[in-house]
């Protein structure tokens, strides 16, 4: 659905050039959530920003359902932004519009009409559970209902595509969980594709079936989070599930051990136990349901000079096992 | 003096006042936003950036500002004389504040309009709107109370300058206070006059803040 290719973006700041992002591929699937994580800095806002040409790319290829936007400019790129959903960290409304005339403000940009405007208008609003305050100004809401009018407007132009430039990280941990919640609903009801950027690992965990690592303007690893999860050294994994530092523990081996899909569920440790005759000692961890698959991780502390054997019976049982340093 | 004379005085320079203020203010609001929206798109990353001639406005706008107001008002004679046939009187007096006020009030307007959150700008240009869309729906939409409080200030300050307007006869309140007051030693009249004047700004202040109270739902 959206397809980038050979994308890079410099800036001129202060007489030096700096890259912002660093010859980026990315596909996302249609239908698919997608999350870009990164620090600060790290180019994701740009990367989101080129792909409605917000900024023109020095390089590369962006389209989107088929369309090269970077070919298009003028009233042609106006139209395939129609098309193109866009919600942003401070929620980006008119504070001088009602949430009902917020929502209306994309209908009015393409010239629907009144009458059919407001029949619109209301079933966006209602969409997203704010059928209510369609009179109330953005003052007078929430952070979280602010974002769900965002969403409403972005909704207007009935997009494939949704672009979410740190739409949650303005809001508390609970209004987070509710507006992912709402992003996830729009995914499957609407089979609306999501291209998010967050810094926030949550955010992955709870709503994306793809993600990418991107730093200093480029993607140190990218693909489906459960394909992630099985690869070893992946940072995304060690985001998603932190052990912290790896304690000394004399006479054992400490062991990282990442189970997901199916595997999460098995009895690991039991079976250890049970064919080692092991006291295998657990050090940290956790098993969670995330979006993409159920997964868990754990540190193990396993005594023993030779942990080869060990290693090698849980790899067969397709577990990822990685020794601790 | 009796009092109807200066009740008779009074409410001619009212009149005056009122007129030169009024007529300027509305040349004054169309050219400043003009000049003042041109100051904002034209600028490095504006909608119409062309770094060049937003320089060249902003030199013109500077010039315009830094000039005494009473040189202006001698300097802009000839330009007078072309646009309103006459240099001398309330009409001849009301092109010098005019060109007096609008670079002025195009700096409060570029001020206000830069108040709009450049993420709330990108929303619109997400949403595939022309620029024309974006100017009104947007930026002079959301800058509204900036714009009327920015306003206000500017009848105030045309209320101020009116009073020099009385070197090319333009009358009105201020001239009244300085011909009465200052060389005929009329100390009632002055202070009647200043009375008049406090008064006027006063309602014009009000009048703005209530406007703006109502534009306003941040």
């Amino acid at each position: 659905m959206i397809r980038i290719e050979g994308l890079r973006k410099t800036y001129r700041s202060s007489g030096r050039d700096v890259v912002a992002v660093d010859d980026v591929d990315l596909t996302v699937a249609e239908g698919e959530i997608f999350g870009v994580i990164g620090t600060s800095g790290a180019g994701k806002s740009t990367l989101l920003r080129c792909v409605n040409l917000l900024e023109r790319p020095d390089a590369g290829t962006v389209s989107v359902d088929g369309t090269d936007l970077t070919a298009l400019s003028g009233s042609k790129l106006r139209t395939a932004r129609q098309g193109i959903g866009m919600i942003h960290q401070h929620f980006a409304l008119l504070s001088s519009r009602t949430a009902a005339g917020n929502v209306a403000l994309p209908l009015e940009v393409t010239g629907v009409g009144r009458a059919e405007r407001a029949e619109r208008v209301a079933e966006l609003l209602d969409l997203v559970g704010l059928g209510d305050r369609a009179g109330a100004y953005p003052a007078q809401l929430s952070g979280g209902q602010k974002q769900r009018v965002g969403i409403a407007r972005a909704l207007a132009g009935r997009p494939k595509v949704l672009l979410s430039d740190e739409a949650t990280s303005a809001l508390d941990a609970d209004t987070t969980g509710s507006i992912l919640g709402l992003l996830q609903d729009l995914n499957r009801r609407l089979g609306l594709t999501i291209l998010l950027i967050t810094h926030e690992m949550g955010v992955v965990k709870q709503a994306c079936h793809s993600a990418a690592v991107m730093r200093a303007g480029r993607f140190v690893e990218v693909g489906p989070v459960a394909e992630l999860l099985g690869t070893p050294g992946s940072e995304l994994t060690r985001g998603l599930f932190p052990l912290g530092p790896v304690p000394d523990v004399p006479g054992s081996t400490v062991v990282d051990v990442t189970v997901s899909g199916e595997r999460a569920d098995d009895a690991i440790l039991a079976d250890l136990v049970r064919t080692f005759d092991l006291d295998v000692r657990i050090l940290g961890g956790a098993v969670e349901q995330l979006a993409a698959t159920r997964a868990g991780r754990l540190r193990l502390a396993l005594p023993g000079d030779d942990p080869a054997p060990v290693l090698e019976h849980l790899r067969e049982r397709g577990v990822l096992v990685e020794v601790a340093q | 003096m009796t009092w109807s004379e200066l009740t008779e005085i009074l409410g001619v320079g009212l009149q005056e006042t009122a007129y030169m203020v009024g007529v300027s203010t509305l040349l004054t609001a169309v050219g400043g936003l003009l000049v003042g929206i041109l100051l904002v798109l034209t600028d490095r990353g504006g909608l119409l950036a062309a770094p060049p001639l937003n320089a060249v406005l902003g030199l013109v706008v500077n010039v315009g500002r830094s000039l005494p107001f009473i040189i202006l008002l001698v300097a802009v004679i000839p330009f007078t004389r072309a646009v309103v046939g006459t240099t001398i009187g309330t009409s001849a007096a009301i092109v010098p504040l005019t060109i007096g006020a609008i670079p002025f009030f195009a700096r409060i307007v570029e001020s206000a309009i830069r108040e709009v959150p450049s993420d709330v700008v990108a929303a619109a240009v997400a949403m595939g709107a022309t620029r024309r869309q974006i100017i009104a729906k947007v930026l002079l939409r959301e800058a509204r109370p900036g714009l009327v409080a920015g306003l206000t200030i500017t009848i105030i300050a045309l209320v101020g300058y009116s009073a020099m307007a009385g070197v090319v006869g333009g009358g009105g309140l201020g001239d009244l206070a300085i011909r009465y007051g200052y060389q005929r030693f009329e100390t009632e009249v002055m202070i009647a006059t200043v009375v008049v004047l406090v008064v006027f700004v006063q309602l014009v202040q009000m009048l703005g803040d209530l406007v703006v109270r109502r534009l306003s739902h941040r």
